[in-house]
């Protein structure tokens, strides 16, 4: 089943690119141009800091994973198992907080979006190179704050930091929230200088319509890491000033307004979770059609719908507030906004599986990912309409169904196509090539092992579990077995990936050019790319996505 | 319900884990549930299916193959957005509809005074008796929770009747079902509150009717003297009795009755007597019913909504009124109604009468 | 905010020491440096709107508390720092324009005028912050004023610290900015064939200036 890795890759350059039959490295590429630590630490090579990037969002997960774990652990047992409770509250809040705001909104962004993005648009780099530079150290500093919260004693607010519990709690949530406050800045860093990238640095004859999906997907997602961030910046730099001066700005007891907080804290932190689903959508598209080498069905729709989320999620933040005693009114109204977004996304999966019809699809983890990813996003998706449905969500609402629902599409969906990404992108990268059947057992694995940690808490939330519960009724408690022996799995998986990841950097075959024989101006340029991405700067002279050699009598269908 | 509804009911109850239906809202909610959760599984089991269905049929043949260039036409594209929308408001409809339903309590509601602190529930009837984690209901009849928090935010939940609220310091929120089967259910908080929200836990137990009522008479009897056995904390100080005995001497002790009537006189501020839900004119022009949200805003933000030739002079009783106190209050204020006093002279209604 | 510093172009090819090597021409880093300034911008009046979102809110919950509260204040020093504030706009502008035309000693002196005027204004500022002080018109658990008993004027002044702080910290960021714009034009960095650091930093002080003007009649004249 597993192809050799050679087998692949000899084929695909001879064709793409050299005559000759046995692919080797570029002498000199991005990696080793210039030598030396200050070369990294000062680089402003968008390709080097999107492997920085890489670097400490995988510390960020595996840190974030470990506290996954270890809460599963504790919930093998309905009372005390490993931890207290202050113990349990402290690490489901960082487990949130590490997730989100050091993995999963920087993630992808950061590193594919980094690394990708120029070199889709024919750049020599992104518009601002420094500021690139800087949003990676700014992200380190706000990384470090965070940290530094946990070794101080922790925080248990929940990432909601929910008003006015985040007011009393003497944890020490000051340090977080600066944490925050600073990630947010790299956020918008990244942000704006992919918007001002793709209006600008696009190579000749790149029009709109001929940019990759992905391309696409990530300025959908700049727009929102631009408008949405700053919210949130002033949100948790109030509830700061709250805690240390005593503004009363969300205090009921000085006259401020709690469920304020909810709204400021859900206007940021919805649309945050397009942040982190946009550029993996974005992702599927480029899988997609590389795995089954076909046009992208419907093209135009689905970059014009990672616009329509974009917009619509800026309005659909009340849905998390059902219960909260906002008036009936408000609540059919987010409820209908938040149909929309259910719309937007159905329009892509659709012609994404439209886009496999009549193609030449190859069996390689990239397309168990694909098929990973469309399920926990049409499973996850529909949950989410089912919990923006208003009546049901009155039973669901902070329970574990809703955590289910948010994991099938923050874990799920984003970290299927994350790691369809590092396998897509690896040989661009590094130049060499990942053990294939590996890559297809650790793909079955990670899907499998998500299924079966995060079906039975839909279940759970169902019996009526609610979330971020250190103890629990002994009713859970076959449940809670299942999620945690199905988290083994999932857990199992991340560490083969790890693992054979690592060992192919450097005994890894040669990849060659262009490994996938895929379309696209990234393909185009030697593996690693060298410095300033192309020998010569390349002109897009064809549609995206064709997969039929020049000149050639090509059928179109349309269905 | 029919032999079959009530079949397919209990398979899907079981296959889905849902706890049972006790009360009139789960039996309403729960078709909806059923529903959308299906179409969720065929959906994306069905897309699934189809990505892998693909992939067999149109296997890579040979390697960098070319391939036909296909497109959607117009009527595709439309049908994959139709479809999807419509199923979408169909569910919102249904779920707006019921949700309406589920907030709008019937006006033979019992009220219940609810008071959430870390880590525990404490429960008020209007005439008394108080009681701390348990709380007692008839099956078959209207319940309408009042419910505030003292510190920060809770959130009432009872999975077996699909019914949450969040508890919310500084305003009052209401809940309401009417539990159709005998028994005891757990209560949960699910909003996250520190150290021990866990255990944060209680129960409801619903009582026959005739059974409640006997329970209540009971608890009752020499109410007036008992000492409210809950022992909560601070408040178990003050609240002896019955929950109006408690409201009037509240409003001694604060001074309300300085200024505000309980014979229908007029004085410094508005009367008591009738006020209860009556259409009040403001000094806006515009007009408020005196419910519960209206009164107990009016003791901590009294110039929100001043009442229209009154002067501004109460003060704000905020931070020295707690949340039990101010429940006692407005239950005191509820029971002084004209038919309830006695040897009182006629008067003129200084405000229209009550449209019921 | 503009990548100009980079010097001759790695692959050989020469350009001035104001393009950095990787646009093609000076128009597109040009086009790519203005967009950048106006997204931030934007960043800028998100950041801002939590706190009009506040004002809004509290003020709908307590009228009253407001009303009274904002006649606290002080309007003549209020308006005269508008008046400086236009004004600086109008100076900075001029210095824009000095610039354009290469008149680079005028147009020193333009930014020269427009960070007096923000000086002028952070006195000022400073001397009501001290009045409100001294009188206990402060935020939250601070308010120790009498004049006003009713609820929600401690919330007034919660939001009037935050907003009028947040604003004072920008006029600061600002006037550095063109402080550190007016050395490098001294310096004869910027002329009329390369002034688009001028012009960003003039957008970035009629930003604030146009924060003001939303800030100044919410809590001044209403």
């Amino acid at each position: 089943m597993a192809q050799s890795p050679s087998s692949t890759s000899a084929p695909a350059s001879t064709m793409a690119m050299a005559p000759d039959a046995a692919p080797s490295l570029p002498e000199i590429s991005f990696i080793n141009a210039d030598r030396g630590i200050k070369s990294w630490l000062f680089t402003l090579d968008h390709k080097r800091i999107a492997l920085m990037y890489l670097v400490l969002t995988m510390l960020a997960f595996l840190l974030g994973g470990i506290f996954a774990m270890a809460l599963r652990v504790e919930h093998l047992t309905p009372d005390k198992t490993i931890m207290g409770a202050n113990t349990y509250n402290r690490m489901f809040t960082l487990h949130g907080v590490v997730m989100i705001f050091m993995f999963m909104i920087p993630a992808v962004p950061g590193i594919f979006g980094n690394f990708c993005l120029p070199l889709m648009l024919g750049a020599k780099d992104v518009a601002f190179p420094r500021l690139n530079l800087l949003s990676v150290y700014v992200y380190a500093v706000g990384a470090g704050l965070l940290l530094y919260a946990v070794a101080a004693g922790g925080v248990d607010a929940g990432w909601t930091f929910y008003a006015p519990y985040s007011l009393s709690t003497p944890s020490t949530l000051f340090p977080a929230l600066l944490g925050i406050f600073v990630i947010g800045f790299s956020s918008i860093l990244t942000g704006l200088n992919f918007i001002v990238t793709v209006h600008t640095m696009r190579a000749p004859g790149m029009t709109w319509m001929r940019m990759p999906l992905f391309v696409w997907a990530a300025y959908a997602t700049s727009i929102i890491q631009v408008l949405a961030t700053p919210v949130i910046g002033l949100t948790s730099l109030l509830v700061g000033i709250e805690r240390v001066f005593g503004f009363g700005f969300f205090d009921p007891a000085r006259g401020g307004d709690p469920i304020m907080f909810q709204h400021m804290f859900w206007f940021y932190s919805h649309p945050a979770v397009y942040i982190m689903v946009l550029p993996s959508m974005g992702v599927i598209s480029e899988l997609v059609t590389s795995v089954s080498r076909k046009n992208m069905f419907g093209y135009k729709m689905i970059a014009y719908s990672s616009l329509g989320i974009t917009f619509v999620g800026f309005f659909a933040w009340g849905h998390h507030m059902f219960v909260t005693g906002q008036s009936a009114l408000d609540n059919g109204a987010f409820a209908i906004i938040s149909m929309l977004v259910g719309v937007f996304t159905a329009i892509k999966v659709f012609n994404w599986v439209m886009t496999m019809y009549r193609g030449s699809i190859a069996i390689r983890a990239t397309l168990v990912y694909v098929c990973g990813f469309l399920f926990f996003l049409v499973f996850g998706g529909m949950t989410g309409i089912a919990v923006a449905t208003v009546s049901l969500d009155v039973h669901w609402h902070d329970t574990y169904f809703v955590v289910a629902h948010f994991h099938f599409i923050m874990v799920g969906a984003v970290i299927t196509a994350f790691f369809g990404a590092i396998h897509y992108w690896f040989p661009k990268m590094f130049g060499r090539m990942y053990h294939e059947g590996w890559a297809m057992v650790a793909a079955a694995f990670i899907v499998l092992g998500f299924n079966a940690t995060f079906v039975p808490q839909f279940l759970l939330g169902n019996l009526g579990q609610p979330r971020r519960y250190y103890m629990y009724d002994d009713k859970f408690w076959a449940l809670n077995v299942a999620s945690t022996a199905g988290s083994t799995l999932l857990a199992l998986g991340v560490l083969i990936i790890i693992i054979y990841l690592i060992y192919a950097l450097k005994y890894g075959s040669i990849a060659g050019d262009n490994p996938w024989g895929a379309a696209g101006l990234e393909w185009k340029t030697s593996s690693p790319p060298p410095k300033h991405n192309f020998i010569t700067p390349p002109i897009c002279d064809e549609e995206p996505y064709t997969y039929q050699k020049k000149g050639e009598e090509v059928e179109h269908v349309v269905v | 319900m029919n032999e079959i509804m009530r079949v397919l009911n209990d398979v899907m109850l079981t296959l889905l884990f849902l706890p049972e239906q006790a009360s009139t809202f789960a039996m309403k909610v729960d078709l909806l549930h059923y529903f959308v959760v299906t179409v969720t599984m065929v959906a994306s089991v069905g897309v699934g299916l189809l990505a892998v269905g693909l992939f067999f049929k149109y296997r890579e043949t040979k390697p960098h193959a070319s391939t036909v260039i296909v497109n959607p036409s117009g009527k595709f594209e439309t049908v994959i957005i139709a479809v999807p929308l419509l199923f979408f408001l169909a569910w919102v409809w249904i779920g707006f509809k019921d949700y309406i339903w589920y907030t709008t309590p019937p006006k033979n509601s019992m009220d219940v005074y609810v008071t959430a602190k870390k880590w525990m529930w404490h429960f008020a009837y209007p005439d008394g008796p108080n009681a701390n984690a348990v709380l007692h209901v008839p099956a078959n009849r209207p319940v309408r929770l009042l419910m505030t928090s003292r510190d920060v935010i809770h959130s009432f939940f009872v999975p077996e009747f699909r019914v949450k609220q969040d508890v919310v310091p500084g305003r009052y929120t209401e809940l309401w079902f009417e539990a159709t089967k005998t028994g005891r259910y757990r209560l949960y908080c699910t909003e996250f509150c520190g150290t021990w929200h866990s255990q944060m836990v209680g129960e409801v137990v619903v009582l026959a009717p005739a059974e409640f009522d006997r329970w209540l008479a009971q608890q009752r009897q020499g109410l007036a003297g008992r000492v409210d056995s809950s022992g909560a904390g601070e408040t178990a100080e003050g609240m002896r009795g019955d929950l109006v005995s408690y409201g009037r001497r509240v409003a001694v002790a604060q001074g309300c009755l300085k200024c505000h009537s309980v014979d229908g006189g007029p004085h410094i501020g508005p009367t008591w007597v009738d006020l209860f839900s009556r259409p009040t004119l403001l000094a806006t022009g515009q007009t408020v019913v005196a419910d519960e949200g209206y009164l107990t805003e009016s003791m901590m933000d009294p110039y929100t909504k001043v009442v229209k030739g009154y002067a501004q002079v109460m003060p704000s009783f905020r931070g020295k009124l707690t949340a039990p106190e101010a429940a006692a209050l407005v239950e005191y204020i509820k029971s002084l109604r004209t038919e309830n006093l006695e040897n009182l002279p006629a008067k003129e209604p200084v405000y229209g009468p009550v449209p019921k | 905010m503009s990548d100009a510093a980079a010097a001759k172009g790695e692959h050989g090819h020469e350009h001035p020491w104001y393009l950095a090597h990787h646009f093609d021409s000076i128009d597109v880093q040009n086009y790519a440096v203005r967009l950048g300034m106006w997204l931030f911008l934007g960043t800028e009046v998100l950041l801002f709107a939590g706190l009009f979102l506040g004002y809004t809110v509290y003020r709908w919950l307590y009228p009253l508390a407001f009303q009274a509260a904002s006649r606290e204040l002080s309007l003549g020093m209020g308006t005269f720092n508008t008046v400086v504030l236009i004004t600086s706009s109008f100076f900075v502008a001029l210095g824009y324009h000095a610039i354009k035309e290469n008149k680079l000693k005028k147009c020193v002196a333009w930014l020269a005028l427009t960070i007096i005027c923000a000086g002028i204004f952070l006195v000022v500022k400073y001397f009501e912050y001290a009045h409100k002080f001294h009188v206990g018109q402060l935020p939250g658990k601070h308010y120790t004023f009498e004049g006003i008993q009713s609820p929600g004027a401690n919330m007034y002044f919660s939001v009037y610290f935050l907003a009028t702080g947040l604003h004072a910290f920008h006029v600061i960021v600002g006037a550095s900015i063109l402080a550190w714009l007016m050395v490098r034009v001294h310096k004869g960095k910027y002329g009329p064939h390369y002034y688009v650091p001028v012009e960003l930093g003039a957008l970035y002080w009629h930003l604030v200036d146009l924060i003001w003007i939303f800030l100044f009649p919410l809590l001044y004249l209403i």
